[in-house]
């Protein structure tokens, strides 16, 4: 193995389709109009030196060394600034040009420290390469000249440093910041010789608004802005190509090695989700792989009262093993069951399900996508037939009208919202649909055309008045719905919408939303040109969330937005491989592939390859797992890799049914909060240490490649075959691939998937089959994969949640760009110095009413429980609007939320919960209580002596 | 409608589900919605929850409404695992 090093090409491609030829050092070249001569040139293998260009970046001709000659034109332009033209002549290598760069690198040099064998960057800095590369052999100024090593080093960042005597002042840094990230963090302060990078006003990184996406260090050519990682460790030595294990952008990063040492974690910038960019997630928060909390060895105990013990896998799957076979005996076959993981790979989630309904003999399989996706299934599925977004991120480039309802992306996507947010500069225009006033509404060069902010409960009644408009101010793209979709549903739906109870003026009473605002957003949304919609968990964690899916689904099809490129319908999925999970058949009505159950045919060729009878009757969906469990009819679980005390809603009622059970198993990286009340656990593994596939929202197949060995010693879907052979169920599978061989032998959309196809595309997004061997970047191109497009009803229905004198506050809950979900990695790096707690953002004249200052501790209370925790005044939410996030199992903002949930698919409503705010001494009752269960729980008895 | 947060009584929280599933499908007719509110029940719900609700409906239904009711009545029973 070796260190993957990437060509830069110095400049972006042109998209031009117009090829222009030209000769550079005497070799002819064809390539795009508007390419640079510097990329030009690489294309034919000849690196131009450079310092201020690098191809993530527009060029901007600073440095001085990339320039060149050419025929019958004066002087010496630089090559990065210059475009090819037809027939011209280009010297790159003269007696001049070779003057003029060693003139320019002398001047580099004469004020930079010449500390190369100690510094951090040796071995991998541009301008040492450089200073090679024009072949410097003497600096005629001397090296006594004035210098910036005086100014000192800013560690405030955890994960970089900024060391300014070594800042050459390419730009890059600063490029980088407004380019790719699009936050405008970084500036040059002072001018001449002591112009410097200045994160905002001259402030530490760490205060200013940098966001630690990693892109100023990515771009930096020296060690001005350098990995901490790096500086400690040294330098990697060989590198391997994997997929992040955070949220569903799916970024592809390089994992830089040393060793089994990883030394960096470097956005690749061939990964076609996150085209070379990452965030302080990806990036940086990997340390919780060798977190000290991490457990490593098996362990048991007959009841949660008891410390733990250690014991050897073999014992403890024999223990598993044998309580979910007394279980089954005892209470019968349906009593135990299991939750896939939307962290693990689609092989480990396809084990994991096969386990339940091969060896349990059951379908009770559920999976974190019942908390905040499953009501995009069942509402795509319905609309257009199928389970998954309609196109790829690159479709955004393409789009001319973004809408985005109730999704967070610069917090929750952030990799996508640095794409979504260049497409906005470029022109693209912006409706935001979201109680909050997020990032994307405003933020540098970026202004929503409409913000919509809506009472929280009230999506289904926003979007259907935005269609009331399209169709009755004679916007329907009449052309396409005839085509495309079923011709007399649409005019049941169009007489529908049309009712004047639908309409902006009559909706605005409980919406919030001046009718105006409404109407100018629809007419932007249906005329100006390609509109996409992206949207996330503030559409689907409602009891209306599946009937937001279908109003959205709806829109799109009205206006003939859907089935090209630069449209579409474009759920932002949450967890790395919830879309894989879903897609995996970890639905308890549905095997692989999206087939209900009780399907025969399906059933009968799973039944054929496993060797197994199936049960033909859909299973127990989470929350009705935890009914179950406190009616005293489901007694033992196996949980994978999700933490569902922590993220799921109206804590009391799943910890009475955790308790409730007589055997739970919990395969995890630590003692989550739902091992609290588990019998045995079994030690999981990160993504680092093992080989997988994950897939992200656009449907994106890639792989996950092991790195290190895996500490705990084995992989998770070993353990999880090694439990199944304990429960008399067969498996022997050698690799992961050979799983994946067996998912696209079952699956047609997954049919010509295989690690041989990955390695050879990098990615393919399905459905890929002889139809599509290379994958199907956008979805539904000629025709719905139902057939006809469906139109919905979309009535709506308030919800029961109600605000009161009692409860006179909504609270809804997200989460924040340095967490992660749970916050079970995320917690464990130093990504808390930006988010060390949740908070609860309160609006200011709320606050002032409950006499809550800044900082204070306050009690939030609901129905269903209260917890105590800091506020945070913010004009961020409206009045009669609180918000939190639920990252930290202190605060457990579920204790909170209530389980009423969506109508279709029993997806919790955590975005409305009506709720009082007062001011607090500090922990709940409650919140005590938890603490010292936690202290017990956690106990791990110590190994007898010899 | 009281919400199932007024007790987690399974009864109680099915009868909401689905009523919540019947007025999801309100706005077709009501022979269409009692079919599509059935259904919808036949496919996602798990056979503990549809012989839990059977028994409801065979004690009277109380609380359910039209459609729903009129949906359960006609599910197929349950048959044992």
């Amino acid at each position: 193995m070796s260190l993957i090093n990437e060509i830069d090409y110095g400049t972006p491609a042109s998209k031009s389709e117009k090829l222009v030829t030209l000769t550079i050092d005497g070799m002819k070249v064809s390539v795009p109009e508007g390419t640079s001569i510097m990329r030009a040139a690489m294309e034919v293998g000849n690196q131009i030196p450079k310092l201020c260009a690098t191809d993530m970046l527009d060029a901007f001709g600073s440095c001085r060394l990339c320039l060149v000659e050419i025929e019958g034109r004066n002087g010496t332009p630089a090559s990065c600034t210059t475009p090819v033209a037809e027939g011209i002549v280009v010297k790159t290598q003269t007696e001049r040009l070779k003057r003029l760069r060693k003139g320019v690198m002398e001047l580099y040099i004469s004020d930079h420290p010449l500390d190369c064998l100690t510094c951090s960057a040796n071995g991998d800095c541009e301008l040492q390469e450089m200073a090679g590369v024009v072949g410097l052999r003497e600096v005629r100024y001397g090296y006594e000249g004035e210098n910036h090593t005086t100014l000192g080093k800013d560690e405030s960042n955890p994960y970089f440093t900024y060391e300014q005597s070594k800042c050459i002042v390419c730009n890059r840094c600063v490029r980088a910041c407004e380019e790719v990230q699009g936050t405008f963090a970084l500036t040059i302060s002072g001018r001449g010789f002591d112009s410097r990078v200045s994160p905002g006003m001259n402030e530490p990184f760490l205060t200013s608004e940098c966001v630690s996406c990693g892109a100023c260090v990515q771009s930096c050519p020296t060690a001005t802005l350098n990995e901490k990682s790096m500086v400690e460790i040294g330098t990697p030595e060989h590198s391997v190509v994997t997929t992040c294990a955070y949220c569903g952008v799916g970024c592809a990063f390089k994992a830089e090695m040393r060793g089994d040492e990883l030394v960096r974690m470097v956005p690749y910038k061939d990964g076609k989700a996150n085209r070379g960019h990452s965030c302080v997630k990806g990036r940086f928060a990997y340390g919780y792989a060798t977190h000290q909390d991490r457990i490593l060895k098996p362990m048991i105990r007959s009841s949660i009262t008891e410390p733990w013990k250690e014991v050897t896998y073999e014992e403890a799957i024999q223990y598993a093993a044998s309580e979910f076979k007394r279980i089954q005996e005892k209470y019968g076959k349906r009593a135990v069951g299991g939750i896939t993981s939307s962290r693990c790979t689609n092989e480990e989630t396809y084990l994991v399900q096969k386990l339940i309904r091969g060896g349990f003999g059951n379908n009770n399989v559920d999976t974190c996508a019942r908390v905040c996706h499953s009501p995009t299934g069942y509402g795509l599925s319905q609309t257009y037939g199928t389970s998954a977004g309609t196109q790829d991120f690159d479709s955004v480039e393409q789009t001319d009208v973004v809408l985005i309802i109730g999704a967070n992306p610069t917090d929750g996507h952030p990799v996508f919202a640095s794409r979504l947010k260049k497409r906005l500069r470029q022109g693209a225009k912006l409706i935001v649909v979201d109680p909050r006033r997020t990032d994307i509404v405003r933020s540098p060069h970026i202004e929503a055309a409409y913000h919509l902010a809506l009472k929280p409960g009230t999506n289904v009644a926003i979007v259907t008045a935005l269609a009331h408009v399209i169709v009755t101010e004679g916007l329907v793209n009449e052309a396409f719905v005839r085509e495309r979709c079923d011709w007399e549903d649409f005019q049941e739906w169009a007489a529908f919408v049309a009712d004047e109870r639908h309409s902006p003026e009559a909706v605005e009473k409980y919406t919030q939303v001046p009718a105006d605002l409404v109407r100018q957003a629809a007419r932007l949304y249906a005329t100006g040109g390609n509109a996409a919609i992206y949207y996330g968990l503030g559409v689907t964690e409602h009891s209306q969330g599946s009937t937001t899916v279908m109003a959205i689904a709806n829109l799109a099809m009205a206006t003939g937005n859907i089935g090209r490129e630069g449209v579409g319908v474009n759920p932002l999925r949450g967890q790395n491989n919830v879309q894989g999970s879903c897609d995996m058949g970890s639905f308890p009505h549905e095997l692989p592939g999206y087939r209900h159950i009780s399907d025969d045919a399906t059933r009968a060729s799973f039944e054929a390859l496993w060797g197994v009878n199936l049960d033909d009757e859909p299973g127990l969906r989470i929350p009705n797992m935890f009914d179950a469990a406190v009616d005293g009819t489901y007694k033992g679980m196996y949980v994978q890799g999700e933490d569902i005390l922590q993220s799921d809603p109206d804590t009391h009622h799943v910890s009475a049914g955790l308790a409730a059970l007589e055997c739970l198993v919990v395969q995890d990286l630590f003692l989550n909060e739902t091992a609290n009340y588990a019998h045995v656990f079994l030690p999981g593994c990160t993504f680092l240490e093992k080989d997988g596939t994950f897939t992200n929202a656009e449907r994106r197949i890639q792989r996950v490649r092991k790195v290190m060995a895996p500490k705990n010693g084995y992989a998770d879907w070993e353990v999880t075959q090694m439990l199944a052979n304990a429960m008399g169920f067969k498996m022997d599978y050698g690799h992961p691939s050979e799983i994946m061989d067996e998912i696209a032998a079952l699956t047609p959309s997954f049919a010509g998937v295989s690690y041989a196809r990955l390695d050879e595309l990098g990615s393919v997004q399905w459905p890929c089959n002889e139809k599509a061997p290379a994958g199907t970047p956008v979805m539904h191109i000629g025709g719905f994969v139902r057939g006809k497009g469906k139109f919905m009803l979309t009535e709506y229905v308030p919800t029961d949640e109600k605000t009161g004198p009692r409860f006179p506050l909504l609270l809804t809950t997200g989460r924040i760009l340095s967490q992660y979900n749970v916050g079970a990695q995320t917690r464990r790096t130093a990504n808390v110095a930006w988010h060390p707690e949740d908070v609860l953002e309160i609006h200011p004249f709320d606050a002032e009413n409950r006499g809550i200052r800044d900082g204070d501790y306050v009690k939030v209370e609901s129905r269903a429980g209260s917890t105590s925790l800091k506020a945070e005044i913010s004009e961020r939410v409206a009045p009669g609007v609180v918000y939190t996030t639920f990252h930290h199992p202190v605060t457990q903002a579920n204790v909170v939320t209530t389980d009423y949930s969506d109508w279709a698919t029993n997806c919790p409503e955590y975005k409305v919960t009506a709720v009082q705010v007062s001011p607090s001494n500090g922990p709940t009752p409650w919140q005590e209580e938890y603490e010292d269960l936690t202290r017990k729980s956690r106990r791990i008895a110590a190994e007898a002596a010899e | 409608m009281n919400g199932p947060l007024m007790s987690h009584s399974t009864a109680e929280k099915l009868v909401y589900m689905a009523n919540q599933i019947a007025t999801a499908f309100a706005q077709q007719s009501h022979e269409a919605a009692v079919e599509a509110t059935r259904t919808h029940i036949r496919k996602f719900w798990d056979p503990r929850m549809r012989a839990k609700i059977a028994e409801h409906v065979a004690a009277g239904g109380e609380g359910l409404s039209s459609v729903a009711k009129e949906a359960l009545e006609g599910l197929p029973p349950v048959r044992a695992a």
